[in-house]
C-alpha cells in the first residue's frame, strides 16, 4: 500500500482540506508538505513574472526527498493543492498527477460555488470527500 | 605513451605526425591507456583548480583519426599546415533522422597508415576508427608511376578494400620544381591524375584532389589549399555520417534485442558510451550527454520493471549486497576502475549509478550547466535510495548514509571548484537541497552511531562506526592531500563526539543561512528544528527551545494542527527540562486541550498542571495562565435578558465555559471582575444598553477552534459588529439622518503582517495576562468543570445605578490561575434607578366634555416605597370634578407585569381637595387605578376671573380652542397632583373634546322676531337631547314661545337639530337679549340619570325692526307685463317702524331747520345675478324723518335681460353716519365690512357724481385705509344694520318677463 496524500491549502497556506491514507505518518507528510510551500511560493512568484506561463496551474515536482515525491498546483485564486506520494510509486507519473489535479480542481470549483461555503473555511463538502476517496481507491 | 599523446598536440607545429604504433592496440585497453593515468602527478588540490580543467583539454586530446600513406616526407612537410587549417573553417554537419544539422569545427589525428588500423569485422570500437584514409604522392613522373607509386596505391586500395572501406582521398602534390625538374618528360601534368582517376576513382572523381605548390605564397596556392581542405573536411563528414549511421543502427539492433535472454546492458552500455564518446570527442556534449541520459533512462526502467516482477537476468550482479559506500567520484572524467568492472559485469548498483553521474556531470560541466549537476544530484541520490530498497539489496545500516552524505559534498565540492564565490552564492537555491540532505543524513549517521546521546557512544555503535568506516575503503588518491575532502570530513565526523557536533552544527548553520537567504524560511525552521531535536539529546533544552519557538510561530501561523501539536510536545519537553514553570504549564494546558494528541497524553499534561496547583502554596505569587487554552467562554446570558435592572434587583449571569481538559477539573473559584461606571445620563436612559443586548440577552463568543485548530474563518478577521445612529433634530425630536457605523473598525481594519491570520489564541508564548484586582467581582465558589459546555451562574451585583462592565474571568485552582484578560465583545448591564412617575391617561379616546369620563392613573413607583397613608391630592377644579366613585380598585404589578395585588381605593373629597390614598406598593412596580371624571363644557362667553387653587397657584383657565384632527373643541384640563414622593405638586393635562357646535340666529317678520338655536352633534357617538329651552335673563316681561314639540331628539353623529322660538313681548321690545340655551344629552340608550346638561348662552342685540322695506317693479307704461330689454321701474319704499329710541336720537340724527328729527339712509340697487341693469341711478341718500310711519319712495330705471320670473334686485339700507357724528360713533369691530361696502359705494357714487364730498372722501379713503387715519380725519361713514333691525317685504318676491315680442333672435339652450 502506498502513501497518498492530498492537501489543500488557501493563499494564506491554512490547510483547507487534508486527506492522507493511509493516516499513519501523517505528521511527516505535514512537515514535508509545509516546507514545501516554500517552494510552492516560489514557483508561483516566478510564474507571476512572465505573463506567458499564467495559464499553467500545474507546477510540476515541487520537492523530491528520499521518500516523498510532492507535487503542487495553484488555481487562478491562489488556492494551492498539494499532492504527496511515496517515491517508489512508480505508477504515478506526471500525467497522473495532472489529471488528479485538474479533477480536484473541477471539484474544488463545485465546492466554492456552494452558497453555504464561506470561502477559507476548510472545506467538508461530502461530495468532494468521496471524489478524493474514489481517487485515492484508484490511484492508491 | 599518453605523455606522447599529449606532447604531439601540444608540440603539432613541429612533431609531425605521431607514430600510429602508438594506437596499434585493441580499442579498449587503449582508451584505458588513454585515460587511465591521465590525471597522474596532477593533485587534487583546490587551488589546483586550473589543473582539474584539464578534462576539457582531454577531449580534445581525442580527435577522428586520418590514416596517411604514400609519401610520408611529402606528408611531413605539409603537415602543419593542415592540421592548423583544417579547423579553421567550420563545416554544416547533416545528422540522419531528423536532427538538427550542426557546425561544427573538424580537428584530425593524422597517423601513419597501417593495416593493423582497420578495425577488424565486429569489432565496435570508435574512438580508434579511422575516419579517413588519405595516399599522399606528388609523382608526375608517368614512369614513376606506373613502375612503382601505382603498385603501391593498389596495395593500398585493396587493403582497404579488404577492410570494406570505402572512406578514402588520393592527394597528388604539384610543384613547380617537379614541373621543371621533369620537362624533359614532356607528359602533361595532368595525364597523372587523370592515370589516377581512371584507374582508381571510376566515377568517383572527387576522390582524388590535386595540391598546387602548397608551399608558395601564391593565390593558386591558396586555392587549391582551400579546395583541398574543404574537400578533406567533406569527406570526413561523409564519413562520420556513414560510420556513425552504421554505427547507431547496430547499437538499435542490439538494443532491440534486449528482451532476449543472452542480453547484457553492460554490454550494451559499452556500446552506447562509445557512441557518447565520439560525440564528446567531436565536442557534441549535447549528443554525448543524450546517450548517458538513454542508459539511465533504460536502467531506471529494468529496475522499475524489476519492481514490478519482470526480472532480468543480467541485473542479479546489480543486486549484490553494497560492500563498498565510497560516494560519488566527480574529480576524474572517466572513472576507469568503474568502468572496467561495468565491463566485467560486477558492477554494483551504486557503481554504475555513480559512473554514469559522474559522466554525466563532467558533460553538463563541459555545457556550463552545473545547476543541472546539482538537481540532477539530488534526484540520483533519492533515485539509489529507492532503487536498492526496490531491488531489496542488502545495505548494512548508515551505509547509504554514507554514501548520500559523500555523493552530496563531493558534487557540491566540484560545483564549488568550476563557479566562483559570487556565482554559488547567488545560486544557493541549486545547492541548498544537497546541503539539507548532507545534513540530514550526517545526523542519521550520528544517531546511528550514539554521537548525539549524551553518554558518548556505546561498544555497540562503535562496532557499527567501524563498519561503517571499512566500507568506506581508501581515499581516493586525487583527495589524498586535501585537507577538506568529503571523505575525512566524514570519517573525522564519525570519530568523536565533538568532531560530529561540529561537523552537523557547521552543516546545519550552512543549510539555513542558505535557506534563509533563498526566502524558503520554512525549510530553514525545518533545519532548525531538527537541530533542536540534536540539542535536546545532547540536553541542551535551551538552544533547541529557541528553534522549537521560531518552528512554532510558523505552524500556529499558518494553520498546521499536526505539526503544532508536535512542536508544542517538543517545547513542553524543553520547558519541563528548563524549570520554566509557568511557560510549562501554559504549554501543558495548551497540549491537554489538544485533540490531536491522545486522550491519555492529555490526561497526562492536565495532571501536570493539576499536580502543579495542587501543591502546597509556598510561593509567593500564583501561576497566571491564559484561560483560552483551558476554558473558552462561548456564551453569557442575563437573566432577565434585558440586561438591565432596577438597583437591588437580581441579576443573573449564565456563563457557558468551554471546558478543553480531558478530565473534570475542580476549581476554587471562578471570578468574574467587574468595571463599574456611574451612569451620568440618569435613569431613564438606556436605549444603548436595550440595543446591545437586543437578542434577548444572550451573548454568544465566537472561538477559533481548539487550541491547534486551523484558523478557519478568523481568517476573514473578526466579525463586523454594526450599530445603528440615529440623529434626531434636539428641538423637535425629528429625524435628521440615520446611519449605521462598524465599532470595531480598529479590529477589523488593522494591518495584516505576512497575511498571516490573526490569532491569538495559539501563542506561542502565553500572553501577559494580568488579573486588575480590586473593583467588585462575580464569584462562585467550588464549581466543577466537566469537559464540554458547563453553565455556571453568577449573581450579579446591582446595588449602585450605574454600567457595569464584565472585564475579565479568572479561574482559580490552587497554585494556578486562569484568566481570560479581555472579555470580547464587552459585556455590560446595567442598573438604574428611576424617579416615581405619575401618568394620567384617558381610557378611552377622546375623552368627551360634558359627560363622566375614565382616566387612569399609572404610577410607577420607582426607587420609591409607598407606605400605608401616603395619598394622592389632587386640586379639585370646578371645571373637571372628580365624580366620586363607590368602588375604585387599584392593581399593583411587577415590573415584569404581573399582577400583584389588588385593593379598593379609599377617595376622600373636601370642597378643594381629593384626596387618594394609596395602597401599600414595593418600589419598582406599577400602581393603576381608574377615576371617573367630568369636564364641564363651558357654556359660552363668560368669562371669570382668575382663581387660585389651594396650593396657591394660579388656576388656569381651560380654554378651548379648535384641534386640527377632529372638527371637535378641545379643551386643555390641568390636574394638579400632590404626591408624597415630592414636595413639588405634579401638573398633569388631559384633553377633552365637546361633542356640540351651537349656533344662533335672530329671525324677524315685520315686528315680530323668532331666535333659532343650532345645535350640531361634530363627535361620533350619538346623542339624545331633552328640554330644550331658552331663556332670557334680564326681562321677565319677555316671553319666549316654543316652536319645539319633541322633548327627546335624537341628535345623531354629524347632524344637526334646529330649535325655534318666537319672542314675544308686552311693552317694549328691549334692544339687547340675554339668552341661555339649555338641554339635556346623554349618549344614545343610556337611561334618564345620564343625562347632562348642556348650555349656550349667547347676546343679542339690537332686535328691534326700525325700518321695512318695500319694493315694486312696474311695468312701462302700456305694458301689463315687464318685457326683457324694456326699462321698467323700480319703486322702493321705505317706512320707519318704531319710534325712535333714545340711544338712536342722541347718535345719529340731526335736527332739521323746521325741528323735525332725521336720519340719514343710503339705499342701493344691485343685481349680483345679472338678471337686471340699473338704468342711470342705483343708489342714493334718503333723508329719513324719525318718526313712526315716515315713509320714503325712490324710483328707480331697471332693465331686466332675461325673461321669466326673475327674483328682484338686491337693496340694500344702510345708515349713513355724517363727519361730524363720527367721533360719537363705538367703532365697530369689525371694520373691514365698512371698508368693503364703502368701495361698493364708491363705485356706486361714481356714477352719480352728485356728491363732492363722499367723492373726495372715496380719494382720500384710497390714500390711506387704516382705522386711525379714518377716524383722525372723521370722515362720514356708512354702517350696516343689524340682522333684525331692517325687514325687507319684498324679500326672494319675482317680477314675470315677458320676452320682446319681436324677438329676431331664437336663443336655444339645449341641455
Amino acid at each position: 500500500m502506498f502513501h497518498i496524500c492530498l492537501l489543500m491549502f488557501s493563499p494564506q497556506n491554512y490547510p483547507l482540506y487534508i486527506r492522507s491514507v493511509p493516516s499513519q505518518n501523517e505528521l511527516k507528510f505535514h512537515y514535508t508538505v509545509h516546507t514545501s510551500l516554500d517552494v510552492v511560493e516560489e514557483k508561483v512568484s516566478a510564474v507571476g513574472k512572465s505573463l506567458a506561463d499564467q495559464r499553467e496551474l500545474y507546477l510540476g515536482l515541487l520537492y523530491p526527498t528520499e521518500d516523498y515525491k510532492v507535487y503542487g498546483y495553484v488555481t487562478n485564486s491562489k488556492v494551492k493543492f498539494v499532492i504527496v506520494v511515496d517515491s517508489s510509486n512508480t505508477s504515478l507519473r506526471d500525467n497522473e498527477i495532472r489529471s488528479m489535479f485538474r479533477k480536484l480542481h473541477n471539484s474544488f470549483t463545485d465546492v466554492m460555488c456552494n452558497p453555504f461555503y464561506n470561502p477559507g473555511d476548510p472545506i467538508q463538502s461530502k461530495a468532494f470527500n468521496g471524489i478524493v476517496s474514489g481517487m485515492m481507491v484508484q490511484t492508491g | 605513451m599518453t605523455q606522447g599523446l599529449r606532447t604531439s598536440r601540444r608540440c603539432s607545429g613541429d612533431a609531425g605526425p605521431t607514430d600510429s604504433t602508438e594506437l596499434h592496440r585493441e580499442a579498449l585497453p587503449n582508451n584505458k591507456a588513454l585515460f587511465g593515468g591521465y590525471f597522474h602527478g596532477v593533485p587534487p588540490l583546490k587551488h589546483m583548480e586550473s589543473q582539474e580543467e584539464k578534462p576539457v583539454i582531454y577531449t580534445m586530446e581525442n580527435k577522428p583519426i586520418v590514416t596517411c600513406a604514400g609519401d610520408q616526407s611529402l606528408f611531413t612537410s605539409l603537415y602543419t599546415s593542415l592540421a592548423q587549417q583544417l579547423p579553421r573553417e567550420p563545416m554544416e554537419w547533416r545528422r540522419t533522422y531528423g536532427r538538427a544539422p550542426k557546425m561544427i569545427h573538424l580537428e584530425a589525428n593524422f597517423v601513419q597508415f597501417k593495416e593493423e588500423l582497420l578495425p577488424k569485422e565486429g569489432n565496435k570500437a570508435l574512438l580508434t576508427f579511422p575516419f579517413l584514409h588519405i595516399y599522399w604522392t606528388d609523382c608526375c613522373d608517368t614512369e614513376t608511376y606506373k613502375s612503382s607509386v601505382k603498385e603501391d596505391m593498389m596495395r593500398w586500395q585493396n587493403t582497404l578494400r579488404s577492410h570494406s572501406s570505402a572512406d578514402w582521398v588520393i592527394i597528388v602534390v604539384e610543384t613547380n620544381d617537379t614541373k621543371k625538374k621533369n620537362k624533359p618528360n614532356i607528359l602533361p601534368r595532368s595525364s597523372i591524375v587523370d592515370k589516377i582517376r581512371s584507374d582508381f576513382c571510376n566515377k568517383q572523381n572527387d576522390r582524388c584532389v590535386v595540391l598546387s605548390d602548397p608551399l608558395k605564397d601564391s593565390s593558386r596556392s591558396l586555392e587549391s589549399w582551400n579546395s583541398l581542405l574543404l574537400k578533406l573536411r567533406t569527406l570526413l563528414l561523409m564519413s562520420f555520417t556513414k560510420n556513425l549511421g552504421r554505427f547507431e543502427d547496430d547499437m538499435r539492433t542490439l538494443r532491440e534485442k534486449r528482451t532476449q535472454p543472452g542480453w547484457s546492458f553492460c554490454e550494451y552500455f559499452m556500446v552506447q558510451e562509445e557512441l557518447a564518446f565520439v560525440f564528446e570527442m567531436l565536442q557534441q556534449f549535447e549528443d554525448a550527454l543524450v546517450q548517458y541520459d538513454e542508459l539511465d533512462a533504460l536502467f531506471t526502467q529494468y529496475v522499475l520493471n524489476f519492481g514490478a516482477g519482470d526480472t532480468a537476468n543480467w541485473l542479479g550482479s546489480f543486486c549484490a549486497p553494497v560492500r563498498n559506500w565510497s560516494g560519488l567520484l566527480l574529480r576524474r572524467p572517466i572513472d576507469m576502475e568503474k568502468r572496467d568492472s561495468i565491463q566485467r559485469g560486477e558492477a554494483s548498483l551504486l557503481d554504475l549509478r555513480s559512473y554514469l553521474f559522474s559522466r554525466q556531470c563532467t558533460l553538463l560541466i563541459f555545457l556550463q550547466r552545473p545547476w543541472e549537476v546539482t538537481q540532477r544530484a539530488l534526484e540520483l541520490l533519492h533515485n539509489c535510495v529507492q532503487e536498492l530498497r526496490l531491488l531489496e539489496v542488502s545495505v548494512i545500516d548508515g551505509a547509504l548514509d554514507c554514501w548520500v552524505f559523500l555523493s552530496c559534498l563531493e558534487v557540491l565540492h566540484r560545483i564549488e571548484g568550476c563557479c566562483d564565490q559570487a556565482q554559488l552564492a547567488a545560486n544557493c537555491s541549486h545547492t541548498v537541497g544537497l546541503w539539507a540532505y548532507a545534513t540530514d543524513k550526517l545526523k542519521s549517521l550520528g544517531e546511528l552511531c550514539g554521537l548525539v546521546s549524551k553518554n558518548g557512544p556505546t561498544s555497540e555503535d562503535l562496532n557499527r562506526t567501524v563498519d561503517l568506516l571499512a566500507g568506506l575503503g581508501d581515499e581516493r588518491p586525487e583527495t589524498v592531500n586535501s585537507l577538506q575532502s568529503p571523505y575525512k570530513k566524514l570519517k573525522e565526523a564519525l570519530s568523536s563526539v565533538e568532531a560530529f557536533e561540529r561537523h552537523y552544527l557547521e552543516l546545519s548553520h550552512a543549510a539555513m543561512e542558505m535557506y534563509q537567504a533563498i526566502g524558503r524560511l520554512r525549510s530553514a525552521r525545518l533545519v532548525g528544528k531538527s537541530l533542536a531535536e540534536f540539542y535536546m539529546r545532547k540536553g541542551d533544552p535551551e538552544r533547541a527551545e529557541t528553534f522549537l519557538q521560531e518552528a512554532l510561530k510558523s505552524y500556529v501561523s499558518e494553520g498546521w494542527s499536526l505539526p503544532v501539536t508536535h512542536t508544542r510536545k517538543q517545547i513542553a519537553e524543553c520547558q519541563k527540562l528548563l524549570g520554566r514553570t509557568e511557560d510549562y504549564l501554559q504549554t501543558s494546558a495548551l497540549l491537554a486541550g489538544d485533540v490531536n494528541l491522545s486522550t491519555e497524553e492529555r490526561k497526562h499534561f492536565c495532571q501536570e498542571i493539576l499536580t502543579f496547583a495542587g501543591r502546597s502554596g509556598n510561593q509567593s505569587h500564583k501561576v497566571t495562565l491564559s484561560m483560552n487554552v483551558f476554558a473558552q467562554l462561548t456564551r453569557l446570558q442575563f437573566h432577565p435578558a434585558a440586561a438591565s435592572v432596577h438597583s437591588g434587583a437580581v441579576l443573573q449571569v449564565e456563563l457557558t465555559l468551554r471546558c478543553l481538559m480531558p478530565v473534570s477539573v475542580r476549581i476554587q473559584q471562578l471570578a468574574a471582575s467587574i468595571h463599574f461606571d456611574i451612569d451620568h445620563g440618569g435613569t431613564l436612559k438606556r436605549s444603548k444598553g436595550t440595543l446591545r443586548n437586543a437578542n434577548q440577552g444572550t451573548i454568544e463568543f465566537k472561538q477559533g477552534n481548539s487550541s491547534a485548530g486551523p484558523p478557519s474563518s478568523a481568517a476573514a478577521g473578526p466579525a463586523l459588529e454594526m450599530d445603528e445612529i440615529q440623529d434626531r433634530s434636539p428641538s423637535d425630536n425629528s429625524l435628521n439622518s440615520v446611519g449605521v457605523v462598524c465599532k470595531n473598525t480598529h479590529l477589523i481594519i488593522r494591518r495584516r503582517e505576512n497575511g498571516s491570520p490573526p490569532e491569538t489564541s495559539n501563542c506561542v508564548s502565553p500572553p501577559a495576562v494580568a488579573m486588575k484586582e480590586g473593583g467588585q467581582m462575580l464569584k462562585v465558589q467550588n464549581v466543577t468543570l466537566e469537559p464540554g459546555n458547563n453553565s455556571i451562574t453568577f449573581t450579579a451585583p446591582s446595588g449602585q445605578p450605574g454600567t457595569y462592565m464584565l472585564r475579565q474571568l479568572c479561574a482559580t485552582m490552587g497554585e494556578v490561575q486562569f484568566v481570560l484578560s479581555h472579555i470580547y465583545p464587552s459585556v455590560r448591564y446595567e442598573v438604574y434607578s428611576q424617579e416615581p412617575q405619575l401618568t394620567v391617561e384617558p381610557l378611552s379616546e377622546p375623552l368627551l366634555a360634558g359627560m363622566p369620563q375614565l382616566v387612569k392613573f399609572t404610577l410607577l413607583t420607582g426607587h420609591y416605597t409607598v407606605k400605608k397613608g401616603d395619598a394622592l391630592q389632587l386640586s379639585n377644579t370646578e371645571t373637571m370634578p372628580i365624580l366620586p366613585s363607590s368602588s375604585c380598585t387599584a392593581r399593583i404589578s411587577s415590573p415584569e407585569a404581573e399582577l400583584v395585588g389588588e385593593s379598593v381605593l379609599s377617595i376622600q373629597s373636601s370642597e378643594k381637595v381629593t384626596s387618594i390614598s394609596l395602597p401599600p406598593t414595593p418600589p419598582y412596580h406599577v400602581l393603576e387605578f381608574q377615576l371617573e371624571v367630568l369636564c364641564i363644557i363651558p357654556s359660552g362667553s363668560e368669562r371669570p376671573a382668575n382663581e387660585r387653587l389651594t396650593n396657591g397657584e394660579v388656576r388656569h383657565r381651560p380654554r378651548s380652542y379648535s384641534h386640527p384632527d377632529t372638527p371637535m373643541t378641545a379643551i386643555d384640563q390641568r390636574m394638579s397632583i400632590d404626591c408624597p414622593w415630592s414636595i413639588y405638586s405634579t401638573l398633569l393635562a388631559l384633553t377633552f373634546y365637546i361633542p356640540f357646535k351651537t349656533k344662533h340666529s335672530l329671525l324677524s317678520a315685520g315686528n315680530r322676531k323668532y331666535i333659532q338655536v343650532c345645535v350640531q352633534n361634530v363627535s361620533d357617538m350619538n346623542f339624545t337631547l331633552a328640554d330644550m329651552k331658552l331663556t332670557e335673563k334680564q326681562h321677565s316681561s319677555l316671553e319666549l314661545q316654543s316652536f319645539n314639540t319633541k322633548t327627546n331628539q335624537l341628535l345623531c353623529s354629524k347632524h344637526s337639530v334646529f330649535c325655534l322660538w318666537e319672542v314675544r313681548w308686552k311693552d317694549d321690545l328691549p334692544s339687547c337679549l340675554q339668552c341661555v340655551f339649555s338641554a339635556n344629552f346623554s349618549p344614545l340608550n343610556q337611561d334618564s340619570s345620564a343625562f347632562k346638561p348642556f348650555h349656550y348662552q349667547f347676546q343679542l342685540e339690537r332686535v328691534t325692526t326700525l325700518y321695512s322695506v318695500r319694493a315694486e317693479i312696474l311695468p312701462p307704461a302700456g305694458e301689463q307685463h315687464c318685457r326683457s330689454g324694456l326699462v321698467c321701474e323700480l319703486e322702493v319704499c321705505i317706512t320707519r317702524l318704531t319710534e325712535p329710541s333714545e340711544g338712536e336720537v342722541a347718535e345719529d340724527s340731526k335736527t332739521d331747520t323746521d325741528g323735525l328729527k332725521t336720519t340719514k339712509l343710503m339705499y342701493e340697487v344691485a343685481d349680483s345675478s345679472s338678471n337686471w341693469a340699473v338704468c342711470g341711478k342705483s343708489s342714493g341718500m334718503v333723508l329719513m324723518p324719525l318718526r313712526v310711519n315716515a315713509t320714503h319712495k325712490v324710483q328707480i330705471e331697471v332693465m331686466p335681460l332675461f325673461a321669466g320670473h326673475l327674483p328682484f334686485p338686491k337693496i340694500k339700507v344702510l345708515k349713513y353716519l355724517p363727519h361730524n357724528a363720527a367721533a360719537a360713533i363705538q367703532p365697530d369691530p369689525d371694520s373691514c365690512v365698512e371698508n368693503d361696502s364703502l368701495s361698493l359705494l364708491d363705485k356706486a357714487l361714481d356714477d352719480q357724481g352728485d356728491t363732492a364730498s363722499i367723492r373726495s372722501r372715496g380719494s382720500v379713503h384710497s390714500v390711506g385705509s387704516s382705522d386711525q387715519q379714518q377716524r383722525g380725519v372723521a370722515m362720514p361713514r356708512l354702517e350696516p344694520f343689524s340682522p333684525g333691525q331692517v325687514f325687507n317685504n319684498s324679500h326672494s318676491q319675482q317680477v314675470l318677463v315677458l320676452p320682446t315680442a319681436d324677438d329676431h333672435i331664437m336663443e336655444v339652450n339645449a341641455t
